[in-house]
């Protein structure tokens, strides 16, 4: 009796203390972001305050405007927005057209072929950046969309984990609609296609989340300031704005709003997606 | 009949190579010709107009013996050190917590999960400003006055805080999945042979975690020796305290294309390379070590 008493208050303890430790560190991973915002309704004498102020005495957005002027952020949206949509188009297209095939269709050279799929993954992309912004240069593609999107045309790692999900789907399937008088097209299309929505929903949070937050390459490739991404161009503030924090933490909240209200919106998508794409 | 089947094949072959073609061009233009070039640029020297010219190993000869470039491969390692056990061993009590049973597990997931989806840039900025040695409100709670980025014996330490702390929820949702996998009977048995907490996690819990475990430590040790974006934007160019924190990938930016020695730089990233490959083949080694697949 004695025994299942103190049990039962260890268990207390354990429940207490496994909600002490999460709580705290959720306050921890938030406490940034909430400070990003308090930083920005300030002024900048208030910032520079010792010791600070936690609540801005009186909100203020002027730093949202000082931003908004010395940066295009309507260009710098856009740009994000075209390079996160082309990069992804890109990805699931071509990614569920190699996918399939390496899944169901037998081809020649297929184990050499998917070989070269595999040793691209093992690399790391700075490998490749230098060839890649001169031919480029070469051709005067720099300051463009297209330069933004271009290191991902193609993406190795998308067709691999398709490749996976199209492995899932029995065989007997394509065989039907085959004798249901589909052409292997069609068959992809019109069957196989569909029914890899969650593997394709993951590609595409995973695509997108790493165009968003890619640095270096935009970096490299687009210096004119009105083709920048939301990265680059944040980088680009921290040059002007060396230690004006309230216009820079406006800056960065205005860069992050998007994402952070689509990750709201599908948390859980964003999360799973994530983390099936596990490898990279 | 077996003439039909094999030009049933033969079409099942050209649309296969058809599906396949925009991926394996993409590759080999992208990724293929690239690797070759910066093999090539690595053993050739730049010239003006852009045009380079063969020079053997003379970019590796200055290389290996640069100060700068050593203690930027020191610096890279350091941080590996620095995050990586410090992370995993964080995130692995993140992920035995949110195992447990408790409400709300999916908002906490979302909150552990947080940094992955924002911009490394945004991310650093905030940090910059808390970790900054006038009005930086780290100094204020700790009550010191540490000029966390412009002293090279913390500017580093500040920056590793902040990776552990923008890759700590994705790895423990990674280690989750793991957990999650572990069946209840193994617990169940371990209380009836009267084991404690800490003695299920070492017998049950750690074995079945590795390969998990083992993915993601790969993982997070590729990343942290391609550290770049989050320094670049902790620490400026101009700040006295760069060699002390440049990463590798950092020194091969600024090389390749601030100071446009890109030859210089393609040595630098084949260097990177070998350690990133030495570092894994030596976790593939050692992982026979402590990761159990048996189950």
């Amino acid at each position: 009796m004695k025994s299942e008493k103190s049990l039962q208050r260890s268990m207390q303890l354990n429940k207490v203390l496994t909600y002490f430790f999460l709580i705290l560190g959720a306050v921890i991973m938030i406490f940034p972001f909430v400070w990003m915002l308090l930083t920005s309704l300030k002024t900048l004498a208030e910032s520079m305050q010792v010791p600070p102020t936690i609540l801005p005495a009186n909100p203020v957005f002027e730093n949202f405007t000082y931003a908004i002027t010395s940066l295009p952020f309507f260009n710098l949206y856009m740009n994000t927005i075209l390079l996160i949509l082309f990069r992804v188009i890109c990805a699931v297209v071509f990614s569920s057209m190699a996918g399939y095939a390496f899944a169901k269709l037998n081809f020649r050279f297929k184990g050499f072929l998917f070989g070269l799929i595999l040793v691209q993954m093992m690399m790391p992309s700075q490998i490749f950046i230098i060839p890649q912004y001169q031919m480029l240069a070469k051709l005067s593609l720099t300051n463009s969309i297209f330069a933004l999107v271009f290191p991902g045309l193609v993406s190795a790692f998308g067709t691999f984990f398709l490749r996976q999900s199209y492995m899932g789907i029995p065989k007997e399937i394509g065989e039907a609609a085959y004798l249901d008088g589909c052409n292997q097209w069609q068959t992809f299309t019109k069957v196989m296609a569909p029914l890899t929505g969650t593997s394709v929903a993951a590609l595409t949070v995973f695509t997108a989340v790493f165009a968003y937050g890619d640095l270096m390459w935009p970096l490299v490739v687009n210096t004119d300031i009105t083709m920048m991404t939301l990265s680059s161009g944040l980088a680009t503030l921290k040059g002007q704005f060396t230690t004006n924090y309230p216009v820079l933490m406006a800056g960065s909240l205005l860069a992050m709003i998007p994402m952070l209200i689509l990750y709201l919106i599908f948390q859980k998508q964003f999360v799973e997606g994530i983390s099936m794409t596990g490898g990279k | 009949m077996f003439q039909k089947q094999t030009l049933a094949e033969k079409r099942e072959q050209r649309w296969a190579y058809l599906m396949i073609a925009p991926t394996i061009l993409g590759l080999l233009i992208l990724n293929y010709y690239p690797l070759l070039d910066t093999v090539r640029l690595s053993f050739s020297k730049t010239q003006t107009f852009g045009k380079s010219t063969f020079a053997g190993l003379e970019n590796y000869i200055t290389m290996f013996s640069s100060v700068e470039f050593w203690k930027a491969t020191w610096n890279t390692v350091w941080f590996c050190i620095l995050t990586v056990p410090v992370g995993m061993a964080i995130a692995l009590l993140v992920a035995l917590l949110l195992n447990a049973k408790v409400r709300f597990k999916s908002g906490f997931r979302a909150i552990y999960f947080l940094p992955m989806v924002v911009a490394p840039a945004a991310v650093s900025m905030v940090w910059r400003w808390m970790f900054n040695g006038q009005y930086g409100i780290i100094n204020t709670l700790l009550g010191r006055e540490i000029n966390w980025l412009t002293n090279p014996a913390t500017a580093l330490l500040a920056c590793a805080i902040v990776a552990i702390w923008s890759s700590v929820g994705y790895d423990a949702v990674l280690l989750l999945s793991g957990l999650q996998n572990i069946s209840r009977t193994y617990y169940e048995a371990a209380e009836i042979d009267g084991a404690g907490k800490i003695r299920q996690f070492f017998s049950i819990t750690l074995p079945m975690i590795s390969p998990t475990l083992f993915v993601t430590l790969i993982m997070r040790m590729m990343a942290s020796l391609k550290v770049y974006d989050l320094i670049y934007m902790m620490i400026d160019t101009a700040n006295p305290v760069l060699p002390d924190v440049q990463s590798l990938m950092y020194l091969f930016y600024r090389e390749a294309f601030v100071a446009g020695n890109k030859g210089y730089a393609a040595a630098i990233c084949m260097w990177t390379i070998l350690l990133i490959g030495i570092v894994t083949i030596v976790q593939f080694i050692g992982q026979k070590k402590w990761v159990n697949y048996d189950v």
